[in-house]
């Protein structure tokens, strides 16, 4: 038992972080699909996509041929709409409302694959959809060039404002760059997507610039009309727990982080993986861990199948890649001499609800212990609260309180996305963006 | 068993279903296929005096991602060679005694030329005659298809001709591109034909390409008015056929049906519209030959299942249910109906009633999902929204009498009744 790298060949690492949801490979095969929609009236998955694309348009665009329509129906909506069209959990957002739904044996419209068919062609192609109005001499600056920052410099931007997106890493894209599943994206992609989107002009991006440490906020706002927070969550939670400092004891942002920034090969990974946690990051972990090379992937969750915060689909993924699952086993110890080589669970039973809503785990006093080289924790991550609230604005254990959607504490502050909702998804981020560019819109007086 | 066989003029096929002149029946090696898949019949691709064919020919109309809802061709008759296809069909109708073949006719416009070809076609074994007054594109300009069927006197004069010389059953087929083809099935059928076909194509452009600007079909950088058929013009054949069926005249001598015959089901439809059988083209040259199989199998079942045990049984049962609008009952009234169970939500229904009629369904707005319901006293009944309503019986018509008497058009304007009272 040992971590490692370069467990697989070149060709099985291909393989296994190819794409997830496949493409459609012909304009006749999007067209079948994209002929099945019903065009429904006010329809219930456009209500249910938080940034409102306009699906039913988007979709009769495509069986008009008319793609370049309905790229620009998407991306006027939302400007991620092509990373989104592969990352979006549908099955909770736009096709968990599709009416189709209702009728049984039938399929829903695959809606984001319909979504990346025509994004797709319009990124290939370049084309910019989206005039910016002439310059009007306002600046903003925006930190964080993550989906909720990229998607509010976007909308400045078009509204003529010159916007300066400060960004701590190298590369733009935020967690789509460095968090999302690699079998969904690619680096590559999110830097195309990046270049995109900065192809309306107006926006500079100034990368390895850390709010807190390169530059300060007060600066900030006496430099610019207005300032958009847009820097996500970055901790991950401590377990709290005996042995967490082991060697071989990761967090999953980090090990996720690795992953999406290097090559596969370079990755090491255990023989026997423990991930704690049910959320997406742990799925992720998960099944990124045995597409590495682990020989065995056990994820531990302290509640039952029926609280889990991830989806049914997101389960079935880590389960279709072999993964176990222990429900009800929550860590209590993680043992080993120098490195790691066992963690004790305590075996726990449902009580009574607890704030989620969810039944509580309880302690049952019994415990089990799993042999493994390899932990990754995955038990949420945590708001920037240090920077925050040094900033002096008001907060809720370090997540952004804001007002009308956006609207900071602090005049002239405005704030979204992960760090704001502490930790959604992408196209929620996208949203967010938009709402803040219309406040700051709206607080510029133009 | 039902027993779908089928006599026309005495002209006697196991099946109604005939393959219509037509590129499937061009050729011998052709016909044999099709009688070998089942065909009751054919009629033989039409013979005159020799052509030739441009390239390309066809083009089609798609919809929603389904192909060829429309079919278009702006080919001649027959351009092989009179002598060849004479014996080609001797040899078939000595394989296929049983089967019957008919031979469409094209002559110059002359009574000798006529006379010529009626009595080469009647040796070479042709059971009865198909005479082709409709074809729209090449033959028109020298005075011949449509140019004749277009013109009831012209038509009638070659009928005439036609029936001093002929000895086997004569059929006309009538033309599509004339505001009613009664005019000239009458002027045919007074001239002696002993039966009509209808419809042969309608004159169309399918569609133009949009990077050459060239319509269809393409021949050399241009393009002509072709003929259109397949399941696209069916509605427009059950109509002409419906007032030929309905004429005093025309309706004395027996209708072969044609135009967008696809299935059985269709073809019981030009049947119950006083078809004695149908002709088939479009749907055989998308298929292929096979389709007839179903086709006698379903018409089986389906004479079965209703207690027909003949063709004759049910045969024009539905050309007295056609009659005038100012003979229908004003006082029948029915409101729609949504069904909650059923309705998935997709406000079909709402929006075509509210942007293009009366405004009678209510919306009750939900996240993500709206509630429609029927707003019964101002629904008129148009049937808009249940054929929008994409799920089965979902909506459905419900009745509701203004008045039980039978009240029409004609007897409300003599009682001086009111207009707009809903
Ligand atoms: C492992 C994992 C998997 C996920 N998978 C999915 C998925 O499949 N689908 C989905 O829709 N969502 C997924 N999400 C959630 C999604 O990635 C986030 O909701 C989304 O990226 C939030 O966007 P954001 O712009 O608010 O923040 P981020 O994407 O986190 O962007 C914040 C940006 O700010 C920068 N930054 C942070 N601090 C500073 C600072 N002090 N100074 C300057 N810059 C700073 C960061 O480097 C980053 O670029 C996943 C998240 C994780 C952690
Ligand atoms: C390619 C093509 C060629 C045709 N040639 C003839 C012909 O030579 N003589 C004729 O009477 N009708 C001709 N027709 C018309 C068909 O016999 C038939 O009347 C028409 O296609 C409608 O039937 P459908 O909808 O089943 O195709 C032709 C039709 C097509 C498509
Ligand atoms: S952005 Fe996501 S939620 Fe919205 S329509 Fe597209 S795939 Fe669905
Ligand atoms: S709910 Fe489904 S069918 Fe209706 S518009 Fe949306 S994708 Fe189309
Ligand atoms: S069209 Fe039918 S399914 Fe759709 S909302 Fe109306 S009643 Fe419901």
């Amino acid at each position: 038992m040992s971590i490692k790298n370069n467990r697989l060949t070149p060709e099985q690492y291909a393989e296994n972080f190819s794409d997830i949801h496949p493409p459609f490979d012909s304009y006749t095969a999007a067209l079948v699909d994209a002929n099945r929609c019903l065009f429904c009236y006010d329809a219930p998955c456009t209500k249910s996509c938080p940034t409102g694309i306009n699906v039913p348009k988007f979709i009769k665009q495509i069986t008009t041929e008319n793609i370049k329509g309905s790229a620009h129906t998407i991306l006027s909506s939302n400007i991620m709409g092509a990373s989104c069209s592969k990352v979006c959990p549908v099955e909770k957002l736009c096709e968990g409302a599709c009416v189709y739904n209702f009728v049984e044996h039938e399929a829903v419209i695959p809606i984001a694959k319909l979504q990346r068919y025509s994004t797709e062609i319009a990124m290939k192609n370049n084309w910019q959809l989206f005039d910016r109005k002439p310059s009007n001499g306002k600046k903003v600056a925006v930190i964080g060039a993550g989906p909720a920052g990229l998607s509010c410099a976007h909308v400045l931007s078009r509204e003529g404002i010159d916007v300066t997106v400060y960004e701590k890493e190298a590369k733009g894209g935020g967690l789509m760059t460095y968090g999302i599943a690699a079998y969904k994206v690619t680096p590559g992609f999110c830097e195309e997507e990046v270049d995109y989107i900065l192809g309306i002009g107006g926006i500079e991006i100034k990368y390895k610039q850390e709010l807190g440490k390169d530059i300060q906020l007060a600066d900030l706002q006496k430099q610019y009309d207005a300032v958009y927070l847009a820097i996500g969550v970055g901790l991950a939670r401590q377990l709290e727990i005996p042995g967490e400092h082991l060697e071989g004891v990761e967090d999953a942002i980090s090990f996720i982080y690795n992953l999406r920034s290097n090559d596969y090969s370079k990755i090491p990974v255990g023989d026997k993986v423990a991930v704690i946690g049910m959320g997406m990051t742990a799925i992720d972990a998960a099944t990124q861990a045995k597409r590495l090379g682990a020989k065995e992937v056990t994820m531990l969750y302290r509640r039952t199948e029926a609280e889990k915060p991830c989806t049914d689909v997101e389960l079935d993924i880590a389960k279709l890649d072999g993964c176990q699952v222990i429900w009800l086993a929550a860590p209590k110890e993680i043992k080993g001499d120098g490195k790691v080589n066992e963690i004790v669970c305590s075996v726990m039973k449902l009580g009574e609800p607890d704030a989620s809503g969810r039944r509580s785990p309880v302690d049952t006093g019994e415990t089990f212990s799993l042999a493994v080289d390899m932990v990754i924790k995955a038990a949420g991550q945590m708001p920037f609260e240090e920077l925050i609230k040094s900033s002096g604005i008001d907060n809720k254990g370090g997540k952004v309180t804001v007002s009308d959607k956006a609207v900071s504490s602090v005049a002239g502050v405005f704030a979204g996305g992960d760090c704001v909702n502490g930790g959604k998804e992408v196209v929620d981020a996208v949203q967010a963006g938009k709402d803040g560019a219309a406040a700051i819109i709206k607080h510029l007086g133009l | 068993m039902a027993d779908i066989s089928s006599n026309f003029l005495g002209i006697k096929s196991p099946n109604p279903f005939w393959l219509a002149s037509a590129p499937p029946t061009d050729k011998k090696i052709n016909v044999v296929r099709a009688f070998e898949a089942g065909w009751g019949g054919v009629v033989w691709k039409t013979l005159g005096s020799q052509v030739k064919n441009v390239s390309s020919r066809y083009s089609a109309v798609n919809f929603n991602g389904g192909r060829v809802m429309g079919f278009n061709n702006i080919e001649l008759i027959s351009d092989r060679p009179l002598e060849i296809n004479l014996r080609e069909i001797t040899e078939v109708v000595k394989m296929f005694p049983d089967r019957a073949m008919i031979v469409s006719l094209m002559a110059d416009n002359n009574r000798e030329a006529w006379h010529e070809l009626i009595k080469k076609c009647e040796d070479a074994g042709a059971m009865g005659f198909e005479l082709n007054f409709g074809c729209p594109h090449g033959m028109t300009e020298r005075g011949m298809g449509a140019a004749v069927g277009q013109d009831p006197e012209i038509a009638g004069m070659v009928v005439e001709w036609v029936m001093e010389k002929a000895t086997i059953p004569v059929i006309t087929k009538l033309t599509p591109n004339v505001h009613s083809p009664v005019p000239t099935g009458i002027k045919c059928v007074q001239a002696g034909s002993n039966a009509l076909s209808l419809i042969n194509t309608i004159q169309s452009v399918t569609g133009i390409n949009l990077d050459t600007l060239v319509p269809n079909p393409y021949v050399a950088g241009k393009s002509v008015f072709g003929g259109y058929c397949g399941p696209a013009v069916k509605p427009i054949a059950l109509k002409m056929l419906t007032t030929i069926s309905q004429d005093p005249v025309t309706s004395k001598v027996p209708i072969s049906g044609i135009g967008g015959v696809s299935t059985w089901k269709d073809a019981v439809e030009f049947m119950l519209l006083g078809a004695s059988n149908v002709q088939v083209c479009t749907a055989a040259m998308k298929h292929g030959f096979r389709i007839v199989e179903d086709m006698c199998e379903g018409l089986n079942n389906w004479m079965d299942e209703k207690g027909y045990k003949k063709l004759d049984d049910f045969i024009g049962k539905s050309v007295e249910k056609i009659t005038h609008w100012e003979d229908l009952d004003i006082n029948y009234h029915h409101i729609a109906n949504i069904n909650q169970d059923k309705c998935i939500h997709c406000g079909l229904c709402y929006i075509a009633c509210e942007d293009t009629s009366h405004q009678s369904i209510n919306l009750e707005f939900g996240k993500p999902y709206n509630k429609y319901t029927i707003k019964e006293e101002e629904c008129v009944g148009c049937n808009l929204c249940q054929l929008m309503c994409p799920v089965d019986d979902c909506i459905t018509m419900v009745e509701h009498r203004v008045a039980p008497d039978y009240v029409n058009w004609k007897m409300w304007q003599a009682e001086g009744r009111p207009l707009n009272d809903h």
